[in-house]
């Protein structure tokens, strides 16, 4: 037994058909701590949280809370053991107030008591300083309240162990802060706190301890102030940082003097404002701006995503009508879009059939891509962009999030695109996996094609973009490159007022 | 070949495991209760060909119209997630315009009924485009779109032949509907399998399969992909129209009439049964045709066995409803998975054990 361990796992294993997800991994939690679990995509992350919360069973070792080996066969168990999960998405009900979310389905009487629940729970709101009201409906409130609303009906269950799971990703810097004093009071009330994140600065801005995982095995558990951020990145991906660097030393990045292959006059679609765009052969440039700004509304528009309700586009000189996907495809256009989950996997079918699926579609419906061809481009694919997967027939559904983005990649590297629109391909998914999905951008640059780079991290687009596109209420409002590639100038552009681009 | 084997072998048989679990238990059920119930006999028909009898016979001979509309059926509801309930009035409309060439030319012969054949697979086919231009195009509910069609459906049949019940006698007619002289196995069967090939040439000479999977699962995806997913589910409800037609047909010719008001009648929920009994998902989206064939198959292998047990038509509903709520509650999700860590347990159990046998 550890020093106050409150959360111990010992020797977990699970085995998904063909994946072993976890092998041998330890893990331990203590009292009044906040403990990071870093990894990337695939590495076990969740699945382990996914054991510790009774989603998965597991296939072999020991939890022990306390000290007293528990068994976890389903969330209702892990609850009444003191776990409690706040997970990215909200899971709680928009349409009912703050009061009914943190009690519904715990009511201690059938007949729900409703100004009885409304104190119980201010008082707790007041006392975790958060700013929401008990009879607010849930929904007018921002989204970081609603995930401290989730936390408060975590605390109020007499949780031990919170688990945070990607907590932070929707929200923004202020928000985020209010999250971190939340997270700082309940450590100090003796809560264990696990973390799971992507942002390596949030990582050392509120933990006190670091457990990493690569490939469902345990790298090690460190003290955040004995770990660099580099080493963390080091053991996360397992690899030699030069590769880091050396991405960083690929910097000069000269404009591109080539052919135009896309221009657009006024564009607009149903959801974008008419904007002016060109980009050259072999180009990589980018679109940026805060949310809402109409970066991904723009290159939708350009491939024909919503509907196109004006401009003119010229492609190599050529005017042409681009008005659905297909047209775009036709002309040599690729785009990935922004939410995988919704508009990028075919969950159900294998990862042969996903990534085959923009290639017959431009095939045509009469000339099917035989069995032997999927198979042999599915290998090819899986093999080029390492993507782990048990077989070629494995649902995609079940790969994790950075393997599945691979594949949608590899489905539109498979048409041969002539210019390919990036939308987010790095959101959520692991640092190496980012890393290889930023040098493939460049070295796809190399070979000719033009691409469209958005991030919503400025710094991996200051990376791979030579000519940086910023938005701001639906409006282009400048054109960053050469010497004004740089942080600064583009959070002064997205922030506006004294820009000097502008106009 | 051998991988293939290998490949069922170890993945099990999957969506088909349900389907053709209950065919086995209901022949091994029928087996013991009398053991000469599959007994295959020949036998001379009122023409004097020779000819398979017996209850097997009559059951495969009885699904044709069932087994042909649940392959459509199959297709509608992977690229809609939804069912089409109008088959069995739009296969009265269908077989009264075939009978209605049929009536209006001086002698049968094969012309003519190819052209009546082919004149009522275009009317199934224009009432198909009218129930799928509601559901793509008006993204109405498939099971509200074709309510419409299965209220008047049997009207329009009516009104087709002037409110007659006309008969077609002609040994060509008889021969579709019963033996073509010669050959032993019922012609219906043989139009089963000849749809069945022709949904497989199709499969393999067209990205169908693939695009109505997609479109099914997830067509926000499969639009961003090129995939124009309106023409997809038009597509479909007009596959289920000649799949109408050929049904229709069939049925006409068993009978040489046409009766607009039992013509296959209630066959849509049978038909929607058979999708549901071959393991796929009613909601759209990854499909086997082959398991909705078979599920026609247990549906009337179940009807048989009833009869053969001497239950009363008017009963024969009820005991059907029984069977039929324990094979859908055994495919259910949540056995399914119950089911399958079972079946994990049992397997890692089998490997210990060995093991322990070797220190």
């Amino acid at each position: 037994m550890q020093d106050n361990a409150l959360l111990q796992m010992r020797k977990i294993n699970k085995v998904f058909p063909g994946v072993k997800a976890l092998s041998e991994v330890d893990f331990t939690l203590r009292k009044g701590e906040i403990h990071a679990l870093m990894g990337e995509n695939g590495a076990g992350k969740s699945t382990l949280i996914k054991v510790l919360t009774g989603v998965y069973q597991m296939d072999g070792g020991e939890i022990t809370v306390d000290g007293e080996k528990i068994v976890i066969r389903s969330p209702q168990d892990a609850q009444n053991n003191g776990i409690s999960t706040v997970y990215q998405e909200i899971t709680l009900c928009p349409n009912l107030t703050v009061a009914e979310n943190m009690y519904i389905g715990r009511e201690e009487n059938v007949f729900v008591r409703r100004r009885y629940y409304e104190k119980k729970a201010d008082k707790i709101l007041t006392e975790l300083g958060i700013p929401a009201r008990s009879t607010q409906q849930l929904g007018s409130c921002s989204l970081a309240v609603q995930q401290m609303v989730a936390i408060a009906r975590a605390v109020d269950m007499k949780c031990k162990v919170l688990i945070l799971d990607e907590p932070t990703s929707s929200l923004d810097d202020k928000e985020v802060n209010l999250l971190f004093n939340l997270m700082r009071d309940l450590k100090s009330q003796g809560v264990g706190i696990i973390f799971v994140t992507h942002f390596l600065e949030q990582v050392y801005e509120v933990c006190d301890r670091i457990t990493v995982l690569r490939n469902g095995e345990l790298v090690g558990e460190y003290l955040t102030e004995e770990l660099p951020q580099v080493e963390l990145v080091a053991k996360m991906i397992g690899k030699d940082l030069d590769e880091l660097s050396n991405l960083g030393e690929m910097e000069e990045k000269t404009e591109v003097d080539s052919e135009v292959f896309y221009e657009a006059q006024s564009l607009s679609s149903s959801d974008a404002l008419p904007f002016d765009f060109k980009i050259h052969k072999g180009e990589v440039n980018g679109f940026t701006g805060l949310l809402g700004s109409g970066r991904s509304e723009s290159v939708r528009a350009i491939f024909g995503a919503d509907k196109v309700t004006g401009g003119h586009v010229r492609i190599k000189g050529e005017d042409v009508k681009i008005t659905r996907p297909i047209d775009a495809m036709k002309h040599g256009i690729g785009y990935l879009a922004e939410d995988r989950k919704r508009d990028g996997i075919i969950a159900d079918l294998s990862v042969r059939e996903n990534i085959i699926l923009a290639l017959q579609v431009m095939k045509g419906f009469f000339k099917p891509i035989s069995r032997s061809e999927a198979e042999a481009f599915a290998d090819e694919y899986i093999d080029v962009l390492n993507i782990k997967t048990a077989s070629r027939e494995t649902p995609i559904g079940s790969l994790s999030g950075g393997n599945q983005q691979k594949v949608i990649l590899a489905r539109w590297l498979l048409t041969h695109p002539d210019y390919l629109i990036l939308d987010e391909p790095t959101r959520g998914i692991d640092v190496g996996t980012k890393l290889e999905i930023q040098k493939l951008v460049l070295k796809l640059a190399e070979e000719g094609v033009s691409v469209t780079f958005i991030s919503s991290e400025v710094e991996e687009m200051l990376r791979t973009c030579s000519r940086l596109i910023v938005m701001r209420d639906r409006h282009i409002v400048g054109e960053l490159k050469g010497a004004d590639l740089n942080q600064a100038q583009v959070m002064k552009t997205i922030a506006g007022g004294e820009s000097e681009n502008e106009g | 070949m051998k991988d293939k084997f290998k490949r069922i072998f170890k993945g099990g048989l999957g969506q088909l495991t349900i389907p053709i679990i209950a065919i086995v238990l209901l022949v091994i059920f029928n087996l013991i209760r009398d053991p000469s119930f599959f007994s295959i006999g020949i036998s001379h028909n009122n023409d004097g060909n020779i000819v398979l009898a017996g209850n097997l016979i009559s059951i495969i001979n009885g699904a044709s119209e069932l087994a042909i509309l649940a392959m459509g059926m199959t297709l509608v509801t992977a690229a809609c997630g939804g069912q089409d309930i109008s088959v069995g009035a739009a296969a009265a409309i269908a077989g009264s315009a075939f009978v209605k060439i049929l009536k209006a030319s001086s002698a049968i012969t094969w012309p003519t009924v190819i052209a009546a054949f082919l004149f009522a697979c275009v009317v199934a086919m224009l009432f198909g485009t009218f129930n799928g231009t509601l559901v793509s195009v008006f993204k109405i509910q498939p099971m509200i779109a074709t309510l419409i069609l299965y209220t008047c459906g049997r009207s329009i049949a009516y009104w087709i032949n002037g409110g007659a019940t006309p008969t077609v006698s002609s040994p060509i007619i008889n021969a579709l509907g019963s033996f073509i002289p010669g050959i032993p196995v019922p012609t219906p069967v043989i139009i089963v399998i000849v749809v069945a090939l022709v949904f497989k040439l199709v499969f393999q000479l067209t990205s169908l399969e693939l695009f109505t999977q997609s479109v099914g699962i997830n067509g926000s995806a499969a639009r961003l992909n090129g995939i124009n997913s309106t023409f997809i589910k038009l597509l479909s409800f007009i596959i289920l129209g000649v799949c109408v037609a050929v049904a229709g047909c069939i049925g006409v010719s068993r009978l040489g009439l046409i009766n607009h008001e039992t013509l296959l009648l209630d066959v849509e929920m049978d038909a929607i049964l058979a999708v549901a009994i071959g393991g796929n998902n009613l909601g759209g989206g990854k499909f086997k045709i082959s398991g909705s064939i078979i599920g026609a198959y247990v549906i009337q292998m179940l009807t048989i066995t009833l009869y053969a047990m001497k239950v009363s038509s008017t009963d024969v509903k009820a005991y059907k409803a029984i069977v039929i709520i324990i094979l859908v509650v055994i495919g259910s999700p949540v056995i399914k998975s119950k089911f399958e860590k079972l079946t994990r347990k049992l397997r890692s159990n089998k490997q210990r054990v060995p093991a322990k046998g070797a220190e």
